[in-house]
């Protein structure tokens, strides 16, 4: 027998009548933990209730929400309803007629208690946080392909400082393999020395899609990293135990590119207003020795000139000097000299014999007494101009 | 040199030069030594261009990606 191709519409109004008369599904009390937690406008409430392994979709219309409902994300709640279709998109839901708020959601719990306990290792400790570098070369980027994070990450890099090598690592970022891959990307790109630092990114999401940046094992690894790590996961106010463990945390993936690298263009204004003001300080200086040198050039022309004119007169003042002094002394010496001479010539034996007296020599001796002579001797008997060899021949004492 | 070593010493190099006691002939010898780290600093700034890769899941090696298809 041939069956009729049935339509879209009929096959949702069929299953839907199916879940609508199920006695169990019909009248269903659960349990679970609260995520994806959308108010509307409208004031129905939108969420999934979730466990470890599943989760479920629900609604519950205005007129079933109560006055002091006080939902948060990650509380644990039980709640009754009924499973139905939607069947414009043909999902089902939890149609919740009554709630209450059981308290803390398990994933809460662990991530507190596996924050208090990294907290006191010591784990998130500024001590350890690295210097992320202020000019990298090589980015290494860990987070999903496709996800919208990367592409943020990209533009603003792309747009902000585009003189950089960013090397992705593609992992997922939620279900059960992902903190294995973050780890795992994390420990390979240590591996690559050339990496100066590390984005670690997604997008944001619910607790449960955040989850593998607050398993222990990736904390582990954030803080084992050698290269500085910058954990940009999650949507301005989603906190992981990535955030604090990681040497630093940006809001969003954009904001961990953002800090990641410097802006191009105030490298660029910084170098070159460096420059202006070295050229300019240069040539201040040499502008001023410059203006020294030919103030000290005009002072050197003006003593120059003074100083040779004095020296002139000082010279000729001490040349004229001299000369006086010389010819005082040439005169005094002259007039000492003629006095010394007219007595000389007083006392010269020649101006005696002028006067008409005699010397007598005795073997060219001149006698001064006449005891020097005996009897016999030859002597020379000296006149002015002429000289007269004698013999003694009579020795008589005169009284 | 990187570029933070060499902006860092031409930002000393102009501290020095605008100090009253250095003379003309070491400042001469640093401001050239300025104009080089300069040029440097400019030719660091100059020279990169944004790259992206990825490391491929198999075989781990690099892979460049078209930045229009991010």
């Amino acid at each position: 027998m041939k069956l009729k191709a049935l339509s879209i519409s009929e096959v949702n109004a069929y299953i839907k009548r199916i879940l609508t008369n199920d006695p169990i599904l019909y009248n269903l009390k659960v349990k679970g933990e609260v995520s994806n937690l959308k108010i509307h406008t409208s004031g129905h409430v939108y969420m999934s209730l979730k466990d470890n392994k599943s989760k479920i979709n629900c609604v519950i219309f205005k007129n079933n929400v109560p006055e002091d409902l006080n939902l948060k994300e990650g509380l644990e709640v039980r709640v009754s309803g009924y499973i139905s279709l939607y069947e414009k998109d043909g999902s089902y839901q939890l149609y919740i007629n009554s709630i209450e708020v059981e308290g803390v959601g398990n994933l809460h719990v662990e991530f507190a208690k596996l924050k208090e306990k990294l907290q006191n290792e010591g784990l998130f400790d500024q001590e350890y946080k690295k210097k992320i570098p202020s000019m990298p070369k090589n980015i290494g980027v860990i987070t999903s392909l496709t996800g919208a994070a990367l592409r943020d990450i990209i533009n603003v890099i792309s747009r902000r400082y585009p003189k950089v090598n960013v090397k992705v690592y593609s992992v997922l970022v939620q279900g059960d393999r992902s903190a294995d891959d973050i780890v795992y990307a994390i420990d390979f790109l240590n591996k690559r020395e050339f990496i100066d630092v590390i984005i670690l990114a997604r997008g944001g999401g619910s607790i449960e899609e955040l989850w593998s940046f607050n398993e222990e094992k990736v904390a582990r690894s954030i803080f084992a990293s050698q290269i500085p790590i910058i954990s940009a996961v999650g949507h301005e106010t989603d906190f992981t135990i990535a955030d604090f463990v990681s040497d630093l945390r940006a809001p969003t993936p954009s904001a961990g590119a953002e800090i990641s690298v410097p802006s191009y263009i105030d490298i660029r204004d910084k170098l070159d207003i460096s420059k202006d003001r070295m050229n300019k300080v240069f040539e201040n200086k040499v502008y001023s020795y410059k203006k020294d040198l030919d103030s000290t050039k005009k002072d050197m022309d003006i003593d120059y000139k003074e100083i040779i004119k004095d020296k002139l007169i000082c010279t000729d003042n001490c040349l004229k000097n001299i000369e006086n002094a010389i010819n005082k002394k040439l005169i005094l010496t002259r007039n000492e000299l003629e006095y010394i001479g007219q007595n000389l010539n007083n006392l010269s034996p020649l101006s005696v014999m002028s006067r008409g007296y005699t010397l007598v020599e005795k073997d060219d001796v001149l006698v001064k007494d006449p005891k020097d002579l005996s009897l016999g001797d030859n002597i020379n008997v000296l006149f002015e101009k002429a000289c007269v060899n004698c013999k003694i021949q009579n020795i008589k004492e005169v009284d | 040199m990187n570029y933070e070593v060499s902006y860092k010493r031409l930002q000393e190099i102009i501290k020095s030069l605008e100090e009253e006691t250095i003379s003309l002939d070491e400042s001469l010898k640093l401001y050239e030594e300025g104009i080089r780290l300069y040029r440097h600093c400019n030719k660091l700034l100059e020279s990169a261009q944004l790259k992206i890769t990825r490391f491929s899941n198999d075989t781990l090696e690099e892979i460049e990606i078209d930045i229009e298809e991010v």
